[in-house]
């Protein structure tokens, strides 16, 4: 009752405030989904405890059934939730963050004429992307996916005047769905490959699907996927394949990113929530509620890691330079989201979730304390225009720093004090080191230059933003306000997570308690010992990310406090380099070429030449000329070819009947 | 209830209508409203008869129920009525989208009436007749007596290039009947029995199989329509009225991907198995070059009718991957795309009737003042794009696991329809709907009326229905999918041995 509870109440709240929020008014959406939101966010917290921290048998899992959904044939799947440590873990990531981000649109939207629409929206994604973490089966899981990325489409479109949100909107949406056309063919192939789509089945069946090694069925092509015949290793493979392919869209990882730092054209509560906290890390959590296949294709494995690596290697160069104070956060995501799945990729699931659960509270506390000064300065989001901030607005300043020093992951090595984003990230670069992978190497060299960047672009925006001299006009200035407490009052809670999630859960998710607390939830292979091995590493590497974040600091500090001229000289002796990271690496230049405009020329061309210059020229329109020929030459019934094929047609049947029947009496 | 000729009824019940009409006159002060009154309670008293036909219905049996046997002119010919779970839905499908039809040409149709809505009860009698025929004469008779209604519709209330919509339609239909004309009389040449039941018992020679599944083909594939003989469609589309456009699409297009089950593959397994990969390959060009072609269009309704060919492919790769996934799958997907495109014909008809284009260029802003036209056609392109939680993911999710199985590459392509759709969808929706309200034109116009939200939200309601639960529909057609599946395998395992003692 209390999952059902967890997951409807937003449901509800989507219902009421979509469907009479005109009625009721504003205030009354406002209240009505925030209020159900706290409630389902207390009951998460509830279920926290009972499922994750209390003593549980290994493989224990809550099934709640709710409906019948499909059944044809082998596919057997039913509306129903699976309860086990990794939802709950998201039910409080989910459910925590959203409540905050109600509660705290009530301020931000405070102007805008739509609130109704934008509560109902939130609330319609918070209900998709519960659907999503409590799926039971890929079919539900799909459901929810989508339904996020509806959620978001929505969300990011929500200023449905401003042109460019419109086209961030549908630019998300359909390159989501490039990652979807994967995730299709991969529920087809796990279908295929297992007998079933619901994880119970696929979980039992994975423990006893590969043949031991050496024996006949080993080498033997059991399915023919793409023109490859596969034996049972490579098969799995290539599911695995589709289905991160699914996770890279939604994750925005490199190749599929380009939607992400667009989506930043949506409200800022809508980032914090959507494309920081919990919709973007929906292909992290994909790939650990399928880490029984998962860990069964050391190649699926290998490929989730580079491409991590290079993801947050990536987004982190682009962040260096970005002006938008959106689009730096937002760069910053999708090279965590890359942390992340390195550390997937290494077999380190619960490092993983780890780096999620903390990144949760950090990066929607940076996007809401982004907020916040947007608020302050009257909607300019550019920090060329902002500087000396700091004492305008205090409280925004203060839990920016949070954020920020969460982010970078302060921390001293070796001991047990430290902000969030320490722990879970060093847990990720440690285990990099002492991975046996083969792509571990290149992963931890990557993965520590991000976090050198990483600190440089996160104190390069705190430096920009709050420190030097105002450089926004003396009218904006005049107007600098500190946000009310329904905005800042979220940023406390967030600002206390980003403080100590680091330091009371590392032991459960990814430590001592790791078997105890995970209950089987992630699953791992005997042979997996990163668990141990990562805390075997010398002492330079566990210092690395240490140092990396010092070595940013003090950059970033000589850059814009110290000597702020010499940014500009850098960027003019190095002009190449620097307009190929501000324009992202020519990403979007070089996708518009070629997918956009060679679609659409394709389009044109099968319009114009196909259908039109060769079906109809050769088919209708030639024999329509012929007829017209020969009825000119006949006979010229009435007017239409409708008596001419009424006429036909009453000859043909006449003709059958006549001919049956004298079938029939010979 | 069992004696009573319930299919009978439902098929012919519109004739009333019909006759009520010839009685009405048009001219008189209350004329056109009894004209319009009559034809909706004719359609919507037939629509309540026939949803006695599903209660009725026995899911468990799979074959032909509540049959009904009249041996006509002693010629072996015999109007033969039955329902099974592959053809009954399709019943309720075409007497639920006939009310809609009448609601949305309550205004619209200025001239003519009474001929009008005759017309469309005519339609609606002789499609009915080609789901439950059980006899391949009463069968053809149905299926080609379709087009009559349908010309006279597109030809005489259609657009400025009536004539050459209803031209190039003609053309394309009569290769096709003639065909199947002569693949009808072979058959019974053959079998000596135009019995559909018993033609399903039968079991062609392969040689045989051949040839009839070809002719078959012709005539159900440019009723679907499959490429490369769709072109009839857009501009058939394009120049029927809005309640037209609703018919062809909601079903019509359905009679070719029913004619395939029930002929094809059912009756010509070994052919049906030799011709996959041919049909495969069509539904694959059809699902990616019309969404190509979709994704350029600058008339809305040219723009919808390019998608259905593209979700038809979806149908026909689905019947041909022949297991349940497949079948099911095809026979959801038609279904739905009958509610879902129908109901985006209806939202097309909505703005048609207030500014008179379909230019997309000419629109844009919507949302500012219809913000409900705006949910509704949200919610259609949703269900078009094949979002989970509408109707339309279930059948082309179905559809691609069941090819999956049989053909990976054919579901890779068939999968790139889930990128193109959304493509040409939302950019549609973006052009009509999101942006300022900045052109002069769309200032004035109203948020939907009472009439056009009593014809959408209903359908609204059962796209998100059926999305959240299909079960009835899959308990419906499970049975009598499962027989035609067990058949087919039958068949091609009893060929395959006869192959192998051959030699």
């Amino acid at each position: 009752m209390i999952y059902k509870a967890i997951v409807f109440l937003p449901l509800i709240g989507f219902l009421i405030a979509g469907l009479f929020g005109r009625s009721i008014g504003a205030k009354a959406s406002e209240y009505v989904t925030s209020g159900l939101m706290i409630v389902a966010a207390v009951l998460s917290w509830i279920v926290f405890f009972n499922v994750a921290l209390a003593h549980g048998e290994a493989g224990e899992v809550i099934k709640v059934p709710v409906m019948r959904w499909i059944q044809s044939g082998g596919i057997d799947v039913e509306w129903a939730f699976r309860v086990d440590t990794l939802t709950a873990v998201m039910f409080v990531v989910v459910n925590t963050v959203s409540t905050l981000v109600h509660v705290y649109s009530i301020g931000y939207m405070h102007h805008d004429p739509h609130r109704p629409r934008f509560f109902a929206y939130l609330s319609l994604f918070t209900f998709a992307m519960l659907m999503l973490i409590t799926s039971d089966n890929l079919a539900q899981m799909f459901f929810g996916w989508e339904g996020v990325g509806l959620a978001s489409y929505l969300l990011i479109g929500f200023w449905y005047k401003k042109p460019s949100a419109s086209a961030a909107a549908m630019k998300a949406f359909i390159v989501n769905r490039v990652g979807d056309f994967g995730f299709v063919l991969g529920i087809a192939g796990v279908f295929v490959l297992f007998g079933s789509i619901s994880f119970e089945t696929i979980f039992a069946a994975a423990a006893t699907y590969l043949p031991a090694a050496g024996s006949p069925e080993a080498s033997q092509a059991v399915v023919n996927i793409f023109g490859m015949s596969l034996d049972k290793a490579n098969a799995v493979t290539v599911v695995c394949l589709l289905l991160f392919m699914g996770a890279m869209g939604k994750s925005a990882q490199f190749l599929l990113h380009t939607w992400l730092p667009d989506a930043m054209e949506g409200p800022t509560p809508v980032s914090a929530l959507i494309h920081a906290a919990t919709m973007v890390t929906a292909g992290v959590f994909l790939v650990a509620r399928m880490s029984p296949i998962f860990e069964l294709s050391p190649n699926a494995l290998l490929v989730v890691t580079i491409i991590g690596a290079i993801t947050a290697f990536f987004a982190a160069t682009v962040g260096l330079v970005q002006n938008d104070i959106k689009r730096v956060i937002a760069y910053s995501t999708c090279s965590q989201l890359g942390y992340m799945f390195v550390a997937l990729g290494l077999g380190a699931y619960g490092a993983a979730i780890f780096h999620l659960f903390t990144h949760a509270f950090f990066k929607a506390l940076l996007f809401l304390g982004a907020g916040s000064v947007i608020h302050a300065v009257d909607g300019e989001q550019d920090m060329r225009y902002m500087g000396g901030l700091r004492k305008h607005i205090p409280v925004t300043f203060w839990m920016m720093t949070i954020g920020t020093l969460a982010l970078t992951g302060v921390g001293i090595p070796g001991t047990m004090i430290g902000f969030a984003g320490f722990f879970s990230k060093d847990v990720i670069i440690e285990s990099a080191y002492s991975s046996h992978s083969p792509a571990a190497g290149f992963a931890f060299t990557l993965l520590v230059i991000a976090a050198l960047f990483t600190s440089f672009y996160s104190w390069r925006l705190a430096f920009l933003t709050f420190f030097g001299r105002p450089r926004a006009s003396a009218d904006v200035m005049h107007h600098v306000h500190e946000s009310p407490m329904v905005m800042l009052a979220p940023l406390y809670i967030l600002a206390a997570g980003a403080v100590v999630a680091g330091v009371l859960f590392e032991g459960y998710f990814f430590g001592h308690e790791y078997a105890e607390f995970w209950k089987g939830a992630l699953f791992t292979l005997p042979e997996n010992k990163i668990l141990e091995e990562f805390h075997h590493v010398p002492v330079l590497v566990a210092w690395s990310p240490f140092i990396a974040m010092a070595v940013g600091f003090v950059t970033a500090w000589y850059f814009y406090i110290k000597s702020p001229s010499t940014p500009r000289r850098l960027a003019a002796s190095q002009k190449v380099l620097y307009e190929f990271l501000l324009n992202k690496w020519y990403f979007d230049e070089l996708y518009d070429f070629l997918f956009v405009r060679s679609a659409k020329a394709l389009g044109r061309f099968l319009w114009k030449k196909g259908d039109v210059g060769v079906i109809d020229t050769y088919g209708p329109n030639g024999v329509a000329a012929r007829v017209v020929d020969v009825t000119n030459r006949v006979v010229k019934l009435q007017s239409g070819y409708l008596y001419h094929y009424a006429f036909a047609m009453l000859i043909g049947i006449a003709a059958l009947v006549t001919w049956m029947m004298l079938g029939s009496s010979i | 209830m069992t004696d009573w000729p319930i299919l009978s009824t439902v098929t012919f019940l519109p004739l009333v209508g019909v006759l009520l009409l010839l009685l009405t006159r048009e001219d008189g002060p209350y004329g056109r409203r009894n004209i319009l009154n009559v034809s909706l309670f004719t359609t919507v008293f037939t629509f309540i008869v026939s949803l006695f036909i599903w209660i009725g219905f026995d899911n468990s049996n799979a074959g032909f129920q509540m049959v009904e046997k009249h041996n006509w002119l002693g010629t072996g010919i015999s109007y033969h009525l039955g329902v099974d779970g592959i053809s009954m839905l399709f019943v309720i499908l075409t007497t639920f989208l006939m009310p809609f039809c009448v609601l949305a040409s309550w205004t619209s149709v200025e001239k003519r009436l009474k001929e009008y809505m005759i017309a469309f009860l005519l339609l609606e009698v002789v499609m009915t007749g080609v789901f439950v025929s059980l006899d391949v004469v009463l069968f053809y008779v149905f299926f080609e007596a379709t087009l009559i209604p349908m010309f006279v519709i597109i030809g005489v209330w259609g657009g400025k290039d009536r004539v050459y919509a209803s031209y190039k339609f003609f053309l394309y239909t009569l290769l096709g009947s003639v065909l199947m004309m002569l693949a009808i009389m072979a058959m019974y040449w053959q079998a000596g029995t135009t019995d559909i039941t018993e033609l399903l018992k039968y079991g062609f020679p392969a040689g045989m199989q051949t040839w009839l599944w070809l002719a078959c083909f012709a005539a159900f594939s440019v009723k679907m329509p499959m490429w490369p003989v769709h072109t009839w469609l857009p501009d058939a589309h394009v120049q029927a009225p809005t309640a037209g456009s609703v018919i062809l699409a909601g079903v019509m297009l359905k009679l070719g991907g029913y004619g395939m089950i029930r002929f094809s593959l059912a009756m010509f397994p070994i052919a049906s198995e030799h011709f996959a990969p041919l049909v495969f390959s069509l539904s694959v060009i059809a699902i990616i070059y019309t969404s190509l072609v979709a994704m350029m269009q600058d008339d809305i309704k040219k723009l919808i009718a390019y998608s259905s060919v593209a979700h038809m492919g979806y149908v026909t790769m689905g019947i041909f991957a022949a297991n349940v996934q497949g079948l099911q799958g095809a026979i959801f997907q038609m279904l739905s795309h009958g509610i879902v495109s129908g109901a985006l014909f209806l939202c097309v008809g909505v703005v048609y009737d207030r500014l008179h284009t379909r230019e997309i260029a000419a629109y844009g802003g919507l949302v500012n003042n219809m913000p409900k036209y705006a949910v509704a056609f949200m919610i259609f392109t949703m269900a078009n794009v094949g979002l989970p939680g509408t109707s339309g993911f279930i059948g082309e999710f179905l559809t691609i696991i069941g090819v999956f199985r049989v053909n990976t590459w054919v579901a890779l392509f068939a999968a790139t329809g889930v990128i193109l759709s959304a493509s040409y969808a939302l950019w549609l929706y973006r052009r009509v709907i999101f942006g300022a309200l900045e052109k002069e034109s769309l200032k004035a116009l109203l948020d939907l009326s009472g009439r056009e939200k009593l014809i959408l939200y209903p359908l609204i309601a059962i796209t998100i229905f059926y999305g959240f639960y299909p079960a009835p529909i899959f308990d419906a057609t499970a049975a009598s999918v499962d027989l035609v599946v067990n058949n087919y395998s039958a068949a091609l395992a009893a060929a395959k041995t006869l192959a192998l003692n051959a030699h």
